[in-house]
């Protein structure tokens, strides 16, 4: 059995960041498999921009930022193998993989970080009523479609979800010439970043209806019309509002969920509000040295944010390799998510094994004005910061200081929690 | 004095501005939290301007589209035109990131560029 020192589950932009980052960090037998034919994973269909401004200071397009991390890794040397599907990871972290060079294989890794994104919450999980033709698609099999293979799935369309996807993929639509009538969002907010909402629906003036779902859909062949429908708080269709849109495609951007099904065979515990894994200060998840990151973890919405997770990922597993990582003698103190605060990661905290720095990243419940994030150590609230506005389609991030935290031995819970003052 | 409501498209954080005009002359910009901000407000206000982001064939190339972006911002108005000149254009593999594939788009002075790498088949 092939043996190394970190094998990284997935060549996107978590994946390519853990292995330079670990390799930076000292740890030299490291691969990357990866189950497409290259590098890059998501962003090389994601061809607007908007990348980098974080991490490069300047705005790329995906396929860009792609490239960025894969010449680290080239320049690294850090091997790789494409076309290479990872059946199982086993709790002792042997990784059970194959292509069509290799056939079945296995390696044995002193440590693994698991960063297979995520995939669209798919159309047969929405339960929407109505006949099943040909025109349905997930935004990211039409993104994939136009961007990559070069074909426009429909030319009268309306969109479902307001996710960063749907409405990208409004605005693409459009200008590879089809009708983008509507997009229709079940929740009382966007999804998505405001950003997009400007620049990919108000531009082209597409309609967005909020508190709206699609209740029918018509055609034999081929989609022919939905009908949309206002919803009540409860999410049900108010009868008497349905309007129909004659169209021939329905795009669906309803969500992203985290690919979890290596992580869960091998037996790492789960949140049940991210669908990722549950990890603490260093992304290592209950079992020693698997780690996680990027939209494995939980779903971001900035790119720029999944590098610095993987980088922080790829250091931790570089620690643990070489012996480095202080015993995490169960002296952890919990992270609470309350009131307003949907889950943080990571959710634990050993004030030891963490940097001076700790970012903890979280998403709020519902749309907030004006109102308060707020940090309680036990019963002292050590942070109360004002903002203007937060979303649930926004990741929100508190910083947590190490020294702070030292000064109170006994510290059992911290929680964080949104205020109205 | 008129007052324009913003969203900055800027980054991501997507900072509400206000905008205050008087005719064609911007009095204040508030709101931002950045320089990109407060160029976008006065931008967007007076010359709203936006990247273009699209394909173009590939011939003998290992992939059949290349992506392809706007080298800087081009006038909103003109976004339609460059699509047209993007969807005319083929270009023969291989292909650098960078690589400039239409000079001038639309006299824009911006040129069209290669945001990803082809190879030849």
């Amino acid at each position: 059995m092939k043996e190394y020192d970190i094998v990284v589950i997935g060549g996107g932009p978590a994946g390519l960041a853990a292995a330079v980052s670990a390799k930076c960090s000292g740890v030299e037998n490291i691969i990357v498999l990866e189950r497409d034919k290259e590098l890059g994973g998501i962003l090389n269909q994601c061809i607007h921009n908007g990348f980098g401004l974080h991490t490069f200071k300047e705005e790329l397009t995906g396929p860009e930022y792609a490239y960025r991390f894969m010449e680290k890794l080239y320049k690294e040397k850090i091997p790789y193998k494409l076309n290479t599907m990872v059946m199982d990871i086993s709790k002792d972290k042997i990784v059970t993989a194959m292509n069509r060079e290799d056939g079945v294989f296995k390696i044995k890794a002193k440590a693994v970080i698991l960063a297979m994104g995520c995939r669209e919450r798919p159309k047969g999980a929405l339960n929407i009523p109505g006949y099943r033709p040909a025109g349905i698609f997930s935004a990211g099999t039409a993104q994939r479609l136009v961007n990559i293979e070069g074909y426009m799935p429909g030319k009268e369309v309306v969109i479902l979800g307001s996710g960063d996807i749907g409405l990208i993929m409004a605005r693409r639509m459009t200008l590879e010439g089809a009708k983008v009538k509507l997009v229709a969002e079940l929740m009382p907010y966007s999804g998505g970043l405001k950003r997009n909402i400007v620049q990919c629906l108000d531009d082209f003036n597409i309609p967005l209806k909020l508190s709206h779902t699609v209740v029918d859909i018509e055609g034999k062949e081929r989609v022919s019309a939905v009908t949309i429908a206002q919803v009540d708080n409860h999410g049900k269709p108010i009868k008497g509002t349905e309007e129909r849109y004659t169209c021939d495609t329905l795009l669906l951007s309803c969500g992203l969920i985290p690919e979890n099904e290596l992580s869960r065979n091998a037996g790492v515990l789960m949140n049940s509000l991210t669908n990722g894994p549950i990890v603490n200060e260093s992304l290592e998840t209950n079992i020693e040295g698997i780690f996680a990151c990027g939209n494995v973890l939980h779903v971001h919405d900035l790119v720029d944010y999944v590098s610095e997770e993987a980088k922080k990922a790829g250091e931790s597993a570089a620690k643990y390799v070489k012996g480095e990582q202080i015993n995490n003698n169960n002296n952890s103190v919990e992270i609470k998510a309350i009131e307003g605060v949907r889950y943080t990661v990571p959710s634990t905290i050993n004030v030891d094994r963490m940097e001076d720095m700790l970012t903890v990243r979280f998403r709020v419940g519902k749309v907030y004005k004006g109102a308060y994030v707020s940090v309680y150590l036990d019963n002292e609230r050590i942070m109360h910061n004002k903002k203007k506005i937060m979303a649930p389609g926004e990741m929100e991030q508190v910083i947590l200081v190490k020294n702070k935290l030292k000064e109170q031995p006994e510290l059992k819970t911290i929680t964080v929690k949104i205020e109205d003052e | 004095m008129e007052k324009r409501e913003l969203t900055c498209i800027g980054c991501p954080m997507g900072c509400q501005i206000t905008v205050e005009l008087d005719e064609k002359e911007v009095k204040s910009v508030q709101g931002n939290t950045c320089a990109i901000g407060d160029k976008y407000a006065r931008n967007e206000v007076i010359n709203p301007e936006r990247t273009v982001t699209s394909t173009i064939v590939v011939l003998e190339g290992d992939k059949p589209r290349v992506s392809v972006k706007t080298k800087s911002n081009i006038p909103k108005s003109r976004i339609m035109d460059c699509m047209k000149e993007i969807d005319s254009a083929r270009v023969k593999a291989p292909v650098k990131i960078g690589d400039i594939l239409i000079k001038n788009v639309c006299d824009t002075g911006v040129d069209i560029v290669a945001t990803r790498n082809i190879e030849k088949l």
